[in-house]
């Protein structure tokens, strides 16, 4: 199974047999792919309830709820790895929910489009309008994205609340690409946090 | 399993050995349990499905009832090529301790006076129900269950299971139900037991042989049956239409098809169900709250459990809502249980689990198949 390039690079960083919480998993996809290669004790949040259905018709652990309100119910340091991809930038309280994916595991894996890319800066400076593109298909009005951000805006906010950031990958055309320039050239970034 | 083995089949009885400890206290001697069975046990007991029955519902789960000759009341769930299927599983469904289909209840001859025990019937509970469940599973040689699998108070007995018998249940499917009675829920049993207890014929529950409380069930099962549906259901069904008239009568007959269709569930209602039965079952109902019983956190209730739950509730369903599930779930996450839980569309209400749900299937028959790999 290929999975998506972003999910390919948060599976890299998850380690073996580790307890996973999945929020945003969908049809539960990765968590699939990390059960079958990783042996991980895994569970998902999902909003959308025939995506919850999907997954747990695969045997996965998926309760259908919202990350914005439903990560309080879990206790602190139940999982080695929180995972939230591509969905940061839809949460209405982005980095409270950092902050409790760090209060309920030890790491927190996050993955975003960055709004910093070369290809968003100009549509934006000669088309005037709002970017549409590969990693950020959807038009202003219809997008859950209501909190986009750049690479470099990810980087003060983690910093600004005391959370580590452990290591970093960044992809574009669906590769993985160098560190150098990434907030210009990245089209979407894979963050690995820990608590201070 | 020995084929001829008179434990298994169809429409079984057994009265267990023991007496039964129950939560007021008292203990019941000579208990009977109804119960049916699906399929074969495998060679190492590891394929067996308990299905609970909801508040007015019996043992006859997926084969035709032998007296009324209706299919089971959970085919659309249980049944060859479906999520819970006797090719694969061995399915037992017992009927409620309490209960008026063949099990114990305030309706059999106490052994003590050989009249009907009517209202000397113990009070009981759901945790009790589940005692006697696991009592007819000694009797049957299951050990551990693959499956508890309920529908509202079905759910109940479910949740119940994971509780009392943490190593005895492998997974739990609750299905529109709820690890407490609300107040509203207490409520609307209170009118229907109330309703039953009016009547001139329930004579202090002596109606045996005399003539029962038709009257006062029918309401009772009326009132409940609103319960049941949705305003968007009824409003979809009946509207304000008129039954088999063109204007209103200006009398009190049952001018709305609403009126008449409540009035034929209550009378068919009471063909079927004892009213004492229906007194001693709600009240087990009103003092269901697992939270209570685990001092005060639910969590309690599921601590360190390797029981594996998948939960649904239903968009319409206003007598176990959502609400009620999502607090089970998050107990669940609490106690760091493996947890699934859904919210299916449905305009049908409580009933939805019922009704044909291809979505819950989907999701029973996934959550099955996993827990069978594991």
């Amino acid at each position: 199974m290929s999975l998506r390039p972003d999910l390919a690079a948060i599976a890299a960083v998850v380690p073996q047999g580790a307890r996973v919480l999945d929020i945003g998993c969908g049809d539960g996809a990765l968590l699939a792919e990390l059960r079958a290669t990783a042996a991980i004790d895994g569970r998902g949040i999902e909003l959308d309830a025939a995506d919850v259905a999907s997954a747990v018709g695969r045997g996965l652990s998926v309760v259908q709820g919202d990350a914005d309100t439903d990560l309080v119910d879990y206790p602190a340091d139940g999982f080695d790895v929180v995972i939230l991809s591509n969905t940061l930038q839809a949460m209405r309280a982005p980095a409270a929910v950092l902050g409790e994916m760090l209060r309920i595991g030890r790491r927190a894996v996050v993955s975003f489009p960055n709004f910093g890319h070369w290809r968003v800066r100009l549509a934006l400076l000669f088309g005037g309008r709002m970017p549409v593109t590969r990693t950020l298909p959807v038009s202003w009005h219809e997008t859950p994205n209501i909190h986009l951000c750049t690479i470099d805006d990810f980087r003060a906010t983690v910093a600004a609340h005391g959370f580590v950031i452990e290591s970093a990958a960044f992809l574009s055309g669906g590769q993985q690409r160098g560190g150098a320039f990434a907030n210009l050239l990245a089209e979407q970034a894979v963050f690995v946090l820990r608590r201070a | 399993m020995n084929a001829h083995d008179q434990r298994f089949g169809l429409d079984r009885r057994v009265t267990l050995a023991l007496p039964l400890a129950l939560d007021s206290g008292a203990a019941l001697a000579h208990v009977e349990i109804a119960y049916e069975s699906y399929g074969t046990l495998n060679a190492d007991a590891s394929n067996a499905i308990l299905i609970c029955h909801a508040l007015t519902g019996d043992q006859h789960v997926a084969a035709n009832h032998p007296r009324t000759g209706k299919p089971g009341w959970w085919t659309r769930l249980v049944g060859e090529g479906k999520p819970i299927d006797p090719a694969r599983h061995f399915i037992v469904c017992a009927n409620v301790l309490g209960g008026c289909m063949g099990s114990t209840g305030p309706g059999s001859t106490d052994p003590a006076t050989g009249k009907p025990y009517a209202m000397a019937f113990p009070v009981i509970t759901i945790r009790d129900m589940v005692r006697a469940q696991a009592a007819l599973l000694d009797h049957l040689g299951v050990g551990t269950l693959l499956a508890v699998v309920g529908g509202s108070m079905g759910g109940m007995q479910a949740l119940e299971w994971a509780a009392t018998y943490p190593t005895r249940v492998r997974s739990v499917v609750g299905i529109a139900t709820a690890a407490r009675h609300s107040a509203q829920n207490i409520a609307f049993h209170e009118v229907g037991r109330q309703a039953i207890m009016a009547d001139p014929n329930w004579a202090g529950g002596n109606y045996y042989g005399v003539g029962a409380p038709t009257a006062g069930l029918a309401v009772a099962r009326m009132a409940a049956h609103i319960t049941y549906l949705s305003e968007e259901g009824l409003t979809a069904k009946f509207g304000r239409r008129l039954q088999s008239r063109d204007a209103l009568s200006f009398g009190f007959d049952a001018d709305f098809q609403v009126e008449s269709y409540l009035r034929h569930q209550g009378l068919s209602f009471v063909e079927r169900f004892d009213a004492n039965s229906y007194l001693y079952i709600t009240r087990a109902m009103d003092y269901f709250d697992m939270a209570e019983a685990h001092g005060g956190r639910l969590a309690n209730a599921f601590t360190n459990t390797a029981t594996r739950f998948a939960l649904v509730s239903f968009t319409s369903d206003w007598l176990y809502p959502t609400s009620e599930s999502r607090r089970i779930v998050r107990a669940l996450n609490a106690a760091n249980a493996h947890v699934s839980f859904v919210e299916l569309e449905s305009p049908h209400g409580h009933d939805a689990f019922l009704l044909d749900a291809p979505e819950m299937n989907r999701v029973v028959d996934g959550f099955l198949r996993a827990v069978e790999t594991l």
